[in-house]
């Protein structure tokens, strides 16, 4: 194509470029964010290159500053957040001191930029076409009606979007997030700029969806030689993806270097750190610490792995059925026009059985029904039909007051640590709320039965008379699982209760959660969309499609020999999955 | 590019990375929404302001004797329009009443008005938004086209029609009525939109999966969850009653002239504009300051609750 504006500043595309030059060079970065309570530095002396063609990989948890990182690169960090100090050099030219105006030329046109969230970066009052128009015309790479519209339609199409003419007069709520995400990397690069920075551009994603985007956009960039800045907290993802992986901590880079070698060889301690937490297909089965399925320096003893696994086969095989759900339906009249409605079966004749003291994953992606499924066994909803059996006692079809007994003996974990605990009551009021509500003991023994709780899930004791507000997400996932177990239930529903934690964190509850297991023999319903996090915390997994379950079995058949293609499928599109982690 | 070999780079070890995951990290004081509202508005001479205004109103209203010792009621014509003397620092109307005097005994009407206001307002306008917006479907339907009927009829001109048609019983409690009895349409409405984004929360639902009924579970988690908007409003809602109030009596279809008011009092001055300016600016001037300090604290309320706004300054 041919570039009939010039920009000043810019050298333009066509420029042949020695790729032994780095094409950004990131010299002792420092971001500061002015708050209400001083400043914050969220990145501290950050330096890095990137060559063109290459795929770089940031990688951190929240807060870790790989977000900020990827903004400070194009200069769009939020109002109150500045860089105070060290280079970006693009080209050798250091662009933190660009004016907005030479910045403009730089975004899109050098540095292209996909953000996080396709449900929220696309507005939706205009049309997809309008919006991708609206990104070529400010680039520059076109002009003219007919020549701004072809090469819209070219980018969508690029995206891979088939029928991009027509969908150009859809509106974003008439996409979904898979397709909005192809719009936003299409907009990206429109401008076919030498870098495009993805800020975790799939997170939002289902796993199989995030696998065909991830594809498309490695072969974009593969083909237009564009090099790739991916900001993720996904550690299997990174290392299947970027050549280079940038490891940070705290607004600092902990470690750099080539993708394998620090996944394999990690050197530094809160690298490994995070490589041993990451959850992967390679993994096994969390344990009780107490039945010190580790060894002294933390590695599996396979011996003991081989006992536990002869030990889950045969509780599978004898011990009693905990919680049974046969043929349970949901359907859902779907509103079509004034008149009219359509059934939605959300779960379409769905059985399964808990073994006592074993933990079911049900797993499934967006809309696959595993939530109103959760919803229907917890008796929240009555189902359309079938029937939820607790021990042996059902809990379907029975009156108010029997179901209100049958709670105790089944209780809950949801999945937002910053929604699931009401923030106007404390601590203790919240994990005593299911004792009062049950009327269990006086208030000095509830009193005493919340220090116990708070004791079991590792919080200090003084946290009774405190809010919710001054808690980290992994220790309000604590406190809700406190309350969950405050009446001494059997069963505990985990409905993604740790997909929204960090990887460390995220490592800590699941070893909680064993942990208690194996203390107080709880079975565990595990609703999730991770597999990879399955493969550490169930014994036997049930995948759910479209309301259906289609396939069932002990966790290590369905990882070593799923059956059903829609279960391989899941399997292939775990991020990393054939990559061999440290441990 | 491929000849490029990626250097492989370790950070010194820094000790200050070597903390506990997910350590517990409290604050030396406690720390909740209302806790840290209070914080914040303790830092702002603005609240202070209009709280000391409240005090000194709610004060003259329950003890009017403490600010003066004249009878409001006793007019001496011999002072009619008289200006400030030793003893009456604001000066005498045309009916020769202490304007001061007048004032302080006023303050108890105009407050009770605005009370009995907001306690109406609150006491239909919470259970029908709260009732519409947790149970959805047809009470919903029936509550919210309720709330509309009301919503279109302005509550000024509905009070008017009423205190008309009243007109043998004007007093406090009627005119609260007439302005509570119409004006808590938009407090359901904010309620309303209040509780839908509430209920959908998780810690809704964990409460109803631990076995407490719809109805407690909105009492005990939903409602209070959803008051900060209906604070602010009603705090902003007793200044307007009191401007309400001010109107109604001065168009004559208030409170009865018997009734001190400063209301009243303004439409009695108003006949005087030109020769005694004075005796209708005191008491407009007392309405202004009050209003206004209601409506200042609605607002910094609202700010201190508003993280968001917070973040803002």
């Amino acid at each position: 194509m041919s570039k009939e504006t010039t920009v000043e500043t810019t050298p333009t595309n066509e420029t042949v470029r020695d790729s032994s030059m780095p094409l950004v060079q990131v010299q002792d970065l420092e971001v500061t964010f002015v708050t209400g309570s001083g400043d914050v530095q969220a990145v501290r002396g950050v330096s890095f290159d990137i060559y063109p063609g290459e795929t770089v990989a940031i990688v951190g948890e929240s807060g870790s500053g790989k977000s900020t990182t990827a903004t400070a690169l194009i200069k769009l960090l939020a109002g109150n957040g500045s860089i105070t100090g060290g280079k970006i050099l693009v080209d050798g030219e250091d662009i933190t001191e660009y004016s907005e105006r030479q910045m403009a030329s730089v975004r899109g046109g050098v540095i292209g930029y996909v953000p996080q969230d396709p449900m929220s970066n696309l507005n939706p009052v205009w049309s997809i076409g309008f919006q991708v128009r609206e990104a070529i015309r400010a680039n520059g790479v076109a002009s003219g009606r007919h020549e701004v519209e072809a090469k819209a339609i070219e980018v969508l199409e690029q995206a891979g979007l088939s029928d991009a003419a027509r969908r150009m007069k859809q509106f974003p709520h008439q996409f979904s997030g898979g397709m909005r995400q192809r719009v936003l990397i299409g907009i990206g690069l429109g401008a076919e700029p030498r870098l495009l920075i993805a800020d975790e551009p799939t997170s939002a994603l289902d796993v199989t969806v995030q696998k065909v985007i991830l594809d498309h956009l490695e072969s974009l960039t593969r083909d237009r030689k564009t090099a790739l800045l991916l900001i993720t907290h996904d550690l299997g993802l990174a290392a299947e993806r970027a050549s280079k992986l940038i490891v940070m901590h705290r607004g600092k880079i902990v470690e750099a270097g080539a993708s394998l070698e620090i996944l394999q060889h990690p050197q530094h301690p809160y690298t490994r750190q995070l490589i041993a937490a990451a959850p992967s297909l390679a993994s096994r089965r969390i344990h009780s610490s107490a039945g010190d399925s580790l060894t002294d320096e933390g590695v599996p003893d396979m011996l003991r792995l081989a006992e536990r696994h002869a030990e889950i086969e045969k509780r599978l095989a004898t011990a009693p059925i905990a919680v049974s759900v046969k043929d349970l339906r949901k359907t859902y009249s779907i509103r079509r026009g004034a008149f009219k409605s359509e059934p939605l079966h959300a779960v379409d004749g769905i059985s399964f059985d808990i073994h006592k003291g074993t933990t079911l994953a049900l797993v499934g992606e967006s809309g696959s029904g595993k939530s109103t499924a959760a919803r229907l066994i917890l008796g929240l909803e009555p189902p359309t039909s079938g029937a939820v059996v607790i021990g042996d006692t059902p809990m379907t079809g029975v009156s108010a007051r029997d179901l209100f007994k049958l709670r105790r003996q089944m209780q809950v974990v949801f999945q937002d640590p910053y929604a699931s605990l009401d923030p106007q009551r404390s601590i203790g009021a919240i994990i005593a709320e299911p004792l009062k509500v049950h009327k269990v003991g006086d208030h000095e023994a509830r009193v005493a039965r919340v220090e116990e709780l708070l004791d079991q899930v590792s919080l200090p004791t003084a946290l009774a008379h405190r809010y919710p507000n001054e808690l980290s997400g992994g220790q309000r996932q604590r406190v809700a699982i406190a309350r969950a177990l405050a009446l001494k239930p059997d069963v505990v529903v985990l409905d993604e209760a740790v997909s929204a934690l960090d990887v460390l964190v995220q490592a800590q509850i699941l070893q909680l959660l064993a942990d208690l297991q194996a203390e107080l023999g709880l079975t565990y319903l595990f609703i999730t969309h991770d597999l990879a996090v399955v493969r550490v915390v169930a014994d036997a997994v049930a995948v759910m499609e479209q309301g259906k379950i289609v396939e069932t079995g002990l966790t290590d058949e369905i990882f070593g020999n799923a059956q059903q293609p829609y279960t391989q499928r899941l399997l292939d599109a775990i991020p990393g999955a054939g990559i061999k982690f440290a441990s | 590019m491929s000849d490029r070999t990626v250097e492989h780079y370790v950070a010194p070890i820094d000790p200050a990375d070597a903390i506990e995951v997910d350590r517990v990290n409290l604050g030396d004081r406690k720390s909740s929404l209302w806790i840290d509202a209070w914080r914040d508005l303790r830092r702002r001479p603005l609240f202070y302001i209009a709280v000391v205004i409240v005090l000194v109103v709610t004060t003259a209203a329950l003890f009017p004797s403490l600010f003066t010792d004249l009878d409001p009621r006793k007019g001496d014509l011999a002072f009619s329009n008289a200006g400030p003397s030793d003893g009456h620092p604001l000066g005498f109307t045309r009916q020769g009443y202490d304007v001061y005097a007048r004032i302080i005994f006023g303050a108890s009407t105009s407050l009770s008005v605005g009370v009995f206001v907001v306690l109406i307002t609150a006491a239909i306008g919470i259970p029908m938004g709260a009732l519409a917006a947790y149970y959805g479907r047809w009470v919903d339907s029936l509550l919210s086209r309720i709330g509309d009927i009301f919503f279109a009829i302005p509550y000024f001109l509905a009070a008017v029609v009423v205190m008309s048609v009243l007109s043998a019983h004007r007093n406090v409690f009627v005119i609260a009525l007439a302005i509570g009895g119409f004006a808590w349409a938009s407090l359901a409405r904010i309620l309303r939109a209040e509780v839908l984004q509430v209920k959908n929360l998780e810690y809704v639902m964990a409460s109803e999966a631990v076995g407490r009924s719809k109805f407690s579970t909105l009492v005990r988690h939903v409602l209070p969850n959803s008051l900060t908007p209906v604070i602010v409003y009603l705090t902003i809602a007793l200044g307007a009653a009191i401007t309400a109030e001010a109107t109604l009596s001065f168009l004559g279809i208030g409170l009865p002239p018997s009734v001190m008011s400063w209301g009243n009092d303004i439409a009695q001055a108003q006949t005087t504009l030109r020769t005694a300016p004075m005796a209708l600016f005191w008491p407009s001037l007392a309405l202004t300051v009050t209003v206004l300090a209601f409506i200042i604290l609605g607002e910094l309320i609202r700010d201190a609750l508003d993280p968001k706004a917070r973040a803002s300054r």
